[in-house]
């Protein structure tokens, strides 16, 4: 690479200071104790992974990326200065134009489904009558307390006020609970106190049975990915315990953002020493090294409890150079995203953790031979990952005996919206629709409809109140499990608002990269809004017909794959464009 | 193909086709005389496959798959011409008018004319919307014609030019080709190579040459004559194709295929022609 070359802007010393004090707390990786602006130029571009944290300090010291700190922050990573705007410019945390007076704390309102038939735009008008500096946010997963609130401090943490509320869980005390057993129940603050209620015994097993016996477990299990794909867990974990590299990931997918999904966010919250120490069974078994946790970056109390119980778990020698005596390394760490749905994605999680746009990749090749930093990496969402501890201890016939042969097992559900009692629920893979809403204190109202899966899942009517929720009953229907969301709708509330919604969410969260997406998400919301609360005329839904098939067919990623799902939907049921 | 390399055969509608291994599918097509109509691809440039138009479907594969960037693999069943395929080179032309300033991409016009792309189904759609950046005397941005096929980030960074002055920046469909904070060129890390005006497939970057005879109607490309001359500012031995109209020279490029460039120059063989004849403003 040629000498950067920079613009004249200089940071000022508050800005440098945030930015080294940022990088010196992140670098785990970047060797010798050393300060960094002191290392050699090639050896600081190997740096380029930190450009998020800095930016982040950044925009908390500013209030937005300031040219000077761009330069700073560019200079001391050696990423081109284009570049870095390029990356700080892509994230809705970061603000890469200045809009005067508005450098001040920034109030994140969700604006999408759940909060918006609960208030969402009351409380946006009173918050910007007192002057307040709001950004109307996608969901901000909260969605079972709308609406949903996350500040942005500037110069403070940031806070999302409902977290000081007492947290009840529904299920509490429910005996048969798998995966939510501790929460609420266990102090999320205290290693001693997960270790009273069963923590850590699953990776003593795990290094007793070893990797052959883990990966055995897992496979016949027949655990599959809650994070939308349902890939198999097992055959991910082979993958990369066979594939050739020195070194090799465990990522922790905790970038949760698809609309109406809040389960992973309790489960961080709740009993964060499982994630760590599922995690470390990954590693164990797969030979990873490093572990990696993304969170979404408006997610404050998740990030501060996992880093509490990342801390706790190394100072007890459970992670770092030895993990618990078996001579294995694994090093962990927090990253957090800043504000982008498709970072999830898992190669654009990559990217992004990387300090590059978060831009999918092209696959193949896979994740598990060449994923974070081209290296071999397992991926998994938090969900998936609390699985593994039950089906260590207890083997993989004991988690078989509840589920169906095909989904075995139980499943979180985020239920929300016109239900008596919204939140999270855990449930055995086979209870019906109608179950599940029942068991959320019941409809409020007469169902219209119910959003399955998320905002990349579909709609069904009160229609499908038996059917089973399992991964092939739900495929053999046309709709999806995907993260879990069961969002209800009743006969008050306005569809066509709410697809309007759906479709500016895509418009707004494609990466922009490949055409059928960029474009059509934005064409299908002209679209949309058009029709209103019109009848859809015939060429229209040949053109949005058209419009399905390129994403579907053509597009780089799952975003562009499943952008039109709801929407289509929503017309082929007639909640919205019908001809009256 | 040499003895050593070893040859891959797939089949591309029913032809077999043995290319060697590292091939592309669209390698493939070539070799099969299937002509595919590509956007972001450039021989020159590693594969970002970004605009779909070049997709073709693969036996065993849901989605259809960009040509471009996917590898041979023994056996792969390769359909160029099928309905899928035809509708969604159609659909990805389509968005492209809808959105942006084709009129001089001739050759996207000629593909969106071949797969009977209408881009005028579209009510009221949003546009690029980009004034023109005119910042210095050597060349245009007019961003209104971009379709953000990256090619030209690609020049900058890390396929030739290694400067990257430039980056795509924002997201979804205010995604824009940006320096940092948009400063001009002039203040940017541009050294003003022109390898990214080589590479643009719309004539988004364009000489300002061509800008200013284009806006008195007199960009003549039927009548320009090219000479292929070695480029003499320095040892390098870069082959330059002087592109003349009038006796004048109105453009420097040179060839994808030639060893020492690929395609691309550096400020003086580019520009440095401007001298020869005594002034700067073309
Ligand atoms: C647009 C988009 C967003 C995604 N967001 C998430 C997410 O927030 N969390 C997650 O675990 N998976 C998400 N995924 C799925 C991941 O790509 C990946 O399949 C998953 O993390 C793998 O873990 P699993 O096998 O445990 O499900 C997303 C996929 C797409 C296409
Ligand atoms: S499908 Fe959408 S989100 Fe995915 S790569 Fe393409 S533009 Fe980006
Ligand atoms: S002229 Fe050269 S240096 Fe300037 S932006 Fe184009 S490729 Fe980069
Ligand atoms: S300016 Fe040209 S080369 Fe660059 S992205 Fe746009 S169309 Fe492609
Ligand atoms: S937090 Fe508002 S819909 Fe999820
Ligand atoms: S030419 Fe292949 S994706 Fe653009």
């Amino acid at each position: 690479m040629a000498d950067l070359h920079f613009t004249d802007a200089i940071a000022n010393d508050g800005e440098r200071n945030a930015i080294d004090l940022a990088l010196g707390e992140n670098s785990a990786l970047t060797i010798e104790g050393e300060r960094i602006v002191r290392g050699g130029a090639s050896r600081r571009r190997g740096l380029r992974h930190l450009l998020l944290p800095a930016l982040h300090a950044l925009q908390k010291e500013s209030g937005w990326i300031s040219p000077g700190g761009l330069n700073y922050l560019s200079e001391v990573l050696q990423v081109p200065p284009a570049e870095s705007y390029g990356v700080a410019s892509f994230y809705e945390m970061f603000r890469v134009d200045t809009e005067p007076g508005h450098d001040d704390d920034v109030v994140h309102v969700c604006i999408d489904p759940a909060c918006r038939i609960d208030g969402a735009d009351d409380l946006i008008a009173s918050l910007e009558a007192e002057g307040k500096h709001v950004h109307r946010s996608p969901c901000l997963g909260q969605c079972e307390r709308p609406p949903a609130v996350f500040i942005q401090g500037r110069k403070r943490p940031d806070v999302v006020p409902a977290d000081d509320d007492a947290f009840v869980l529904p299920q509490a005390g429910d005996d048969s609970l798998r995966l939510l057993q501790r929460i609420g129940v266990v102090d999320p603050t205290s290693l001693d106190s997960y270790r009273e209620h069963g923590g850590y015994e699953a990776l003593t097993k795990a290094l007793e049975l070893g990797a052959d016996g883990v990966l055995a477990a897992i496979s016949d299990s027949g655990l599959s990915g809650r994070g939308g794909a349902a890939f198999p867990t097992g055959i991910k974990w082979t993958a990369v315990r066979d594939a050739d590299g020195d070194q090799k990931h465990i990522v922790a997918n905790c970038d949760e953002s698809e609309p109406g999904t809040f389960k992973d966010r309790m489960v961080m919250e709740h009993d964060p020493f499982a994630l760590i120490e599922a995690m470390t069974i990954a590693a164990v078994t797969t030979g990873a090294t490093n572990g990696w946790i993304y969170i979404r970056g408006e997610y404050p109390q998740a990030t501060g409890r996992l880093e509490n119980a990342i801390m706790a778990s190394r100072d007890a020698g459970l992670l770092g150079e030895d993990v618990a005596g078996s001579g294995k390394e694994f090093h962990l760490e927090v990253r957090r995203g800043a504000g982008a749905y498709i970072c999830g994605e898992e190669t654009a999680l990559f990217n992004s953790l990387e300090g590059f746009r978060g831009e999918p990749r092209n696959k193949p090749p896979f994740p598990t031979t060449n994923g974070l930093f081209d290296q071999p990496t397992v991926i998994n969402n938090p969900e998936t990952l609390l699985n593994v501890l039950p089906i260590v201890l207890d083997g993989a016939a004991a988690y078989r005996s509840i589920g169906t042969e095909r989904s075995p097992g139980t499943r979180l559900f985020c239920v929300s919206g016109r239900v008596g009692a919204p939140g999270l629920y855990e449930h055995a893979f086979g209870a019906t629709l109608g179950e599940i809403i029942e068991a959320a204190g019941g409809a409020s109202g007469e169902v219209q409809a119910v959003l399955l899966g998320g905002a990349a899942g579909s709609f069904v009517t009160s229609d499908s109140m038996d059917l089973p929720l399992t991964l092939e009953a739900t495929r053999e229907a046309g709709t999806t499990l995907g993260s879990g969301v069961v969002m209800v709708f009743n006969t008050d509330d306005d569809m066509a608002d709410i697809c309007q919604r759906i479709a500016e969410f895509f418009k707004n969260e494609s990466c922009g990269q490949c055409v059928p997406c960029r474009v059509g998400a934005i064409r299908q919301h002209e679209m949309i809004v058009a029709i209103g609360h019109k009848p859809m005329p015939d060429e229209k839904r040949v053109l949005h017909e058209d419009m399905v098939q390129v994403m579907a067919d053509a597009s780089i990623c799952g975003l562009g794959h499943t952008a039109a799902s709801a929407i289509k939907s929503a017309l082929a049921l007639g909640l919205i464009g019908a001809n009256q | 193909m040499t003895s050593t390399e070893v040859a891959v055969t797939i089949s591309v509608d029913g032809n077999d086709v043995a290319v060697p291994e590292g091939s592309t599918i669209l390698d493939a097509c070539t070799a099969a005389g299937v002509e595919t109509p590509t956007i972001c691809y450039g021989p020159n440039l590693t594969p970002v496959n970004a605009c779909r138009v070049c997709v073709v479907e693969l036996e065993g594969s849901r989605t259809l798959v960009p040509s471009c960037s996917r590898p041979v693999e023994e056996g792969m069943v390769v359909s160029t011409d099928s309905d899928r395929v035809n509708h969604s080179r159609k659909m990805v032309l389509e968005f492209l008018g809808s959105g942006v300033d084709l009129s001089e991409a001739d050759e996207l016009n000629e593909w969106s004319a071949k797969y009977g792309a209408q881009p005028d189904r579209y009510e009221n759609p949003e546009r690029m919307n980009e004034e023109i950046k005119i910042q210095d005397d050597l060349y245009v941005r007019d961003y209104d014609k971009c379709v953000l096929c990256y090619k030209c980030v690609s020049a900058c960074g890390d396929d030739a030019q290694h400067t990257y002055a430039i980056s795509m920046s924002g997201r979804g469909f205010g995604a824009r080709i940006a320096t940092e904070f948009d400063v001009t060129l002039p203040d940017s890390a541009c050294v003003y190579c022109g390898n990214c005006v080589a590479v643009c497939p719309t004539n988004a970057l364009q000489f300002k040459t061509e800008f200013d005879l284009r806006q008195v109607a007199n960009w003549r490309p039927e009548d320009q004559t090219v000479t292929t001359t070695v480029c003499s500012y320095c040892g390098v031995g870069c082959n330059l194709e002087l592109h003349t109209q009038d006796e004048r020279i109105v453009k420097v490029t040179s060839p994808d295929d030639h060893s020492v460039t690929w395609g691309n120059l550096c400020i003086k063989g580019r520009f440095g022609w401007q001298y020869v004849h005594g002034d700067t403003d073309g």
